[in-house]
């Protein structure tokens, strides 16, 4: 400790972090945000100095002392670590959990939060490595956002689809198509029996596709499909741009167009380009699907970043009606309770801490509607059982290859997912068990759907797991 | 390889060949179970965007049986044998509408 000692006025200087920033017997307030942080301090840091520093960096704090805050009252707007505790299993990690004061975040701003809380504090020397583990928001806070601009069962209300998981896919290849050989595919699709079709996420506006041309042609497919089949359709058109007022422009050409569904990606696009997005589609009755690019450069380190249920959060929060959020089976392997952790963090109004899951907080959502978690990738017909069991009805399921891939083309390929989901969703509802008889359920459906036989015949047969295998 | 035919669908299992009775009941039992209120919905040309089925009578409240439900349906079909019959469910704790499956189309010969 470096101090220049005076009788009366300022102590410069630099004083250790935990004398203002540890305080053990704090008990957070209900309108305190509550943050859990997995830290990895520099050897010979003591885990309460670190704690603190986090507290401070992403509070009020700064290194060293300055005149300034004796003009403020900072047991009003400082950070408080008010715990901290190893992480069981590891050497030298601690999670530490800080309380922030609500007068500390502007309202409605998730951008504000991420600012304060992910900020400058990633870079501490102090820290090997940080890790934001998730966050309590506050119902005070809460409040101020609007949340998704439908929620699940304002969706569901609008397509008139009920007590299914609904069905999607990405049209591939995912660059290079023109917008009319786009808009054939999607037809193909949605006329099998899919619910949805979705731009790719690097599909914006190329050259070999304008935007306004992949629109047109596309709400052709979805108008034509439509009348034949009698079920709603719809297709998430990508309005992620490079500019907000570009964005607008194509969701307001969208709404022009009736459309039901538009679509963004909100890590790229930035949190304040996702909730003015947001809050047009409420504001004009768009649904609005949520891709994740960047999302595993953020959460895939154990020891840094931002666990994607923060992410989630964060973005139920911003505004969003699907968001993806893998698919426990298939390819992209996820840790199922894990992934049904923040699944529940994603639709449901009140959740239980439970550490198992990742859930350390807590969270009231005070009636914010919720968002529909997007299970994609890898999957196909042999996997449906695994994720009607999984994810239930409240669930967009997208298989891209899955469809595209069945020999015959996309409509019966299609037609092969929804024969299969139908048969899942029967077969449960009459009391079957999907994790044990779920390929009965199949082989039972391909003797009267000559689409799904093919598709069976096509991809192998799979079992799944239900045992969890990781934990924190 | 095939040619999927152009074909009209009624949403949720309506790409299952026709339920029998049992599997209708089946169906309502699981509903019940979830303490979802059943009710019948039917229309004569229903479009893909028309939420609103015209309503038989009114949703079974209280009902403990599927068999009430599907006489519901039954007489429904009597009354009303040219047009698409729906069996609904109604979340009263989540204030909104759960469930809804085709159970009669005009013309098939079984429902």
């Amino acid at each position: 400790m470096v101090q220049t000692k005076s009788s009366a006025g300022f102590d410069a200087g630099v004083k250790d972090y935990r004398l203002t920033y540890y305080t053990p017997d704090y008990t957070p307030k209900d309108t305190d945000l509550l943050a859990c942080f997995r830290m990895t301090p520099q050897p010979g840091v003591p885990p309460e100095e670190a704690g603190a520093a986090v507290a401070a960096e992403s509070s009020t704090g700064t290194w060293t002392t300055v005149w300034t805050d004796n003009l403020t009252d900072l047991d009003r707007y400082k950070g408080r670590c008010y715990e901290v505790e190893p992480v069981p299993g590891e050497d030298n990690q601690y999670f530490c959990f800080v309380a922030y004061p609500l007068d500390l975040f502007e309202e409605g701003s998730v951008t504000n939060v991420l600012t304060s809380l992910v900020g400058n504090v990633f870079g501490f020397k102090a820290l090997r490595a940080l890790r934001l583990e998730d966050i309590r928001f506050p119902v005070a806070l809460i409040k101020t956002f609007p949340g998704p601009p439908h929620g699940i069962t304002v969706e569901r209300d609008k397509l008139n689809k009920y007590g299914r998981p609904l069905l999607g896919c990405t049209i591939k290849p995912k660059l290079g198509l023109s917008a009319k050989n786009y808009g054939r595919a999607v037809y193909e699709c949605l006329r099998g029996g899919l619910d949805f079709t979705k731009d790719d996420e690097n599909i914006n506006s190329q050259p070999f596709m304008r935007w306004r041309d992949r629109f047109l042609f596309v709400q052709e497919a979805i108008e034509k499909s439509q009348a034949e089949t009698n079920e709603i359709k719809g297709h998430y058109l990508n309005v992620t741009a490079g500019t907000c007022e570009e964005m607008l422009k194509r969701a307001e050409f969208a709404k022009e167009l009736g459309t039901p569904i538009i679509m963004h990606d909100f890590l790229t696009g930035g949190f304040t380009a996702n909730t003015t997005l947001s809050k047009y589609c409420r504001d004009n009755g768009l649904l609005l699907h949520i891709h994740r690019a960047m999302h595993a450069v953020i959460d895939r380190q154990r020891n840094h970043g931002i666990h994607f249920r923060v992410l989630a959060k964060c973005l139920r929060l911003s505004g969003g009606d699907h968001l993806h959020s893998g698919t426990v089976v298939g390819k992209l392997e996820g840790e199922r309770g894990i992934t049904m952790g923040f699944v529940d963090l994603m639709r449901e109004d009140y959740v239980e801490e439970d550490r198992s899951r990742g859930i350390f907080f807590t969270q009231d959502y005070a009636s914010m509607g919720g968002v529909m978690p997007v299970a994609s990738g890898g999957i196909h017909v042999w996997h449906m059982p695994a994720l009607v069991e999984i994810f239930g009805d409240d669930s967009c399921l997208q298989f891209g290859g899955g469809t595209l891939g069945h020999p015959w083309g996309n409509a019966p390929g299609a037609t092969a997912n929804r024969v299969a989901l139908e048969a899942c969703v029967q077969a449960r509802n009459e009391g079957r068990n999907l994790a044990r008889e779920g390929n009965d359920v199949i082989r039972e459906a391909c003797r009267w759907s000559p689409e799904l036989a093919a598709a069976c015949e096509l991809w192998k047969e799979i079992t799944f797991e239900f045992e969890a295998m990781d934990t924190l | 390889m095939k040619t999927l035919p152009k074909e009209r669908r009624y949403e949720t299992l309506s790409y299952l060949p026709p339920l029998t009775d049992q599997q209708i009941s089946r169906q309502i039992e699981y509903m019940l179970e979830q303490g979802y209120i059943p009710g019948v919905e039917f229309e004569k040309d229903p479009t893909p965007e028309l939420h609103h089925w015209t309503l038989w009578k009114l949703p079974l409240f209280n009902c403990r049986s599927a068999q009430e439900v599907l006489a519901e349906v039954r007489e429904c079909r009597s009354e009303y044998s040219d047009c698409y019959i729906r069996v609904v469910g109604f979340d009263n704790i989540r204030q909104c509408q759960t469930v809804s499956f085709i159970v009669y189309k005009p013309g098939a010969s079984r429902y």
